[in-house]
């Protein structure tokens, strides 16, 4: 039985073409991808992403409780409303599931996991509260009483679309650096995202947010589908679990030792493992040179040895195929690799895994 | 619902197959396949001069989030590959019955016979 978001009926009165994602019926595109991802670089757009699972993180012990539970730190949270992007690990150094955590105030923090692994990591997170003895609450905001509709509006004039739209949300969200979150009156509203562009996450609850969707599209946010949202994240070289990383992946092989703090004196689970394992390869991005398309599950050779490609798929933006590979330590910013598809060896440059940004091509 | 005209014949695999005045016949991918796939971003034609069984895999064509291959609906040989379609994979999105792919002199004429018709393909594309 697969779910569905409180934007269903809207996605499917639009005429989208629905898909089945993580047990969600959720729309692909309204029409063409590419065109969805051009409006979120040059204008704006907007995802559903009420699949995704807001949980609220509450009571006096919350803060010690993900001290220990995720490898980023959340003692950078210092100041109201501040986001901060992390994996969730196993005792083995695996990633469960990888999250943003809104910190609001020392008592209370909103993380947001994502849809297929909520489940899953919501019965982890409160195994652990248990196993720690710990006095908190942990609230899913997404299949219960109170549940929250949520919408991505991103690209350039994603925020004025906003504004236009929710004058009363301006103030107050006006001046947020980015990752940050604020709450003003029933919206969340968010300076993060998943396309590389400017623009909010809003989070409201359910009943409201059709009512927001069709207020957006009249004033001219495009409506835009999975299939962009993934082609806009991986050129903006932002992973995704299950293809880059999933349980069976180090953080440090996924390109993610930016978010794992191994610094300070603080243990989380699966440190010991990432620190007594190390770095083991090497996540880059990579852009075909030869014509055809670069898919996940795809091999690489490099002269250090065989990698595999993560995420594949055609870039709007360069007009070329990109993909995130994870490769054998020694590659180079600048080799050149080459990656078998079907019965043949195409060749493909290694660069940083990051493709386009604010609405530009960046390697 | 997709596009699709009465004059063509059509395969299960969603070819559609159009017999020429001079015999040979010219192949293309039916507007639901394209609309299935989304938007094209790559296409592979046969070489010209192939020999093809048929049902043998002959042309592959990748839209942004899936490759699909492209069968030879009955037995001939490679005549002529549209470059343009393969310059232009978004020709076949707009019209998936212009942007045809490649053409065929058929071993045996009357094989195009067997292929099925607007409305057998219709009830495929439906399922």
């Amino acid at each position: 039985m697969t779910q569905k978001t409180v934007l269903n009926d809207v996605h499917r009165a639009a005429g989208a073409r629905m898909v089945d994602f993580g047990g969600w019926d959720m729309p692909v595109n309204y029409g063409s991808q590419i065109e969805e991802h051009h409006a979120v670089r040059s204008n704006c757009g907007m995802f559903d992403v009420s699949h995704m699972c807001a949980v609220d993180v509450v009571g006096p012990d919350a803060k010690a409780f993900l001290r220990r539970l995720v490898a980023n730190n959340v003692d950078k949270l210092k100041v109201a409303g501040k986001a901060l992007y992390s994996a969730m690990l196993n005792e083995a150094g695996g990633v469960v599931d990888d999250l943003i955590i809104y910190f609001l105030n020392d008592t209370t923090y909103r993380v947001v996991i994502n849809a297929g692994t909520a489940t899953k990591d919501l019965a982890w997170m409160e195994a652990r509260r248990k196993d720690w003895g710990l006095n908190l609450s942990i609230t899913e905001r997404r299949d219960g009483n109170d549940p929250l509709g949520m919408i991505a509006v991103q690209g350039p004039n994603a925020k004025a679309k906003v504004w236009e739209v929710l004058p009363q949300v301006k103030a107050a969200s006006e001046g947020l650096g980015p990752f940050f979150g604020v709450q003003v009156g029933d919206c969340f509203v968010a300076t993060t995202g998943y396309t590389g562009e400017e623009g909010f996450e809003i989070a409201l609850p359910a009943a409201q947010a059709a009512d927001l969707w069709r207020q957006l599209h009249a004033a001219g946010v495009a409506q835009c589908g999975l299939g962009a949202r993934d082609t806009l994240r991986l050129e903006a070289g932002m992973n995704l679990y299950g293809n880059d990383m999933d349980e069976s992946v180090s953080p440090l092989d996924a390109g993610l030792a930016w978010t794992v703090d191994l610094k300070s004196e603080r243990d989380f689970v699966g440190k010991a493992a990432l620190l007594a394992n190390g770095q083991k390869a090497q996540f880059l991005g990579l852009v075909l040179l030869d014509k055809g398309v670069l898919r996940g599950h795809q091999k690489v050779f490099a002269a250090q040895g065989e990698g595999e490609i993560t995420s594949g798929t055609f870039s709007p933006t360069l007009q070329q195929s990109v993909a995130l590979a994870r490769l054998p330590m020694g590659v180079a910013i600048g080799d050149t690799v080459e990656v078998e598809i079907r019965d043949k060896r195409l060749k493909a440059k290694v660069v940083k895994p990051v493709f386009a940004r604010n609405g530009k091509a960046v390697v | 619902m997709s596009n699709v005209p009465a004059n063509l014949k059509y395969t299960e695999s969603h070819e559609w197959v159009r017999v020429e005045a001079d015999g040979t016949v010219t192949i293309g991918i039916t507007d639901h396949a394209q609309e299935a796939l989304g938007d094209l971003v790559f296409i592979e034609l046969p070489d010209v001069g192939k020999s093809l069984a048929a049902g043998q895999e002959c042309a592959i064509v990748e839209s942004v989030k899936a490759a699909a291959d492209v069968y030879a609906p009955i037995a001939g040989e490679v005549t002529e590959v549209n470059a343009s379609a393969a310059d232009a994979p978004e020709s076949v999105n707009q019209d998936a019955y212009a942007a045809w792919l490649f053409k065929l002199k058929p071993a045996n004429a009357a094989a195009v016979d067997a292929l099925l018709d607007a409305a057998a393909y219709s009830k495929v594309a439906d399922a």
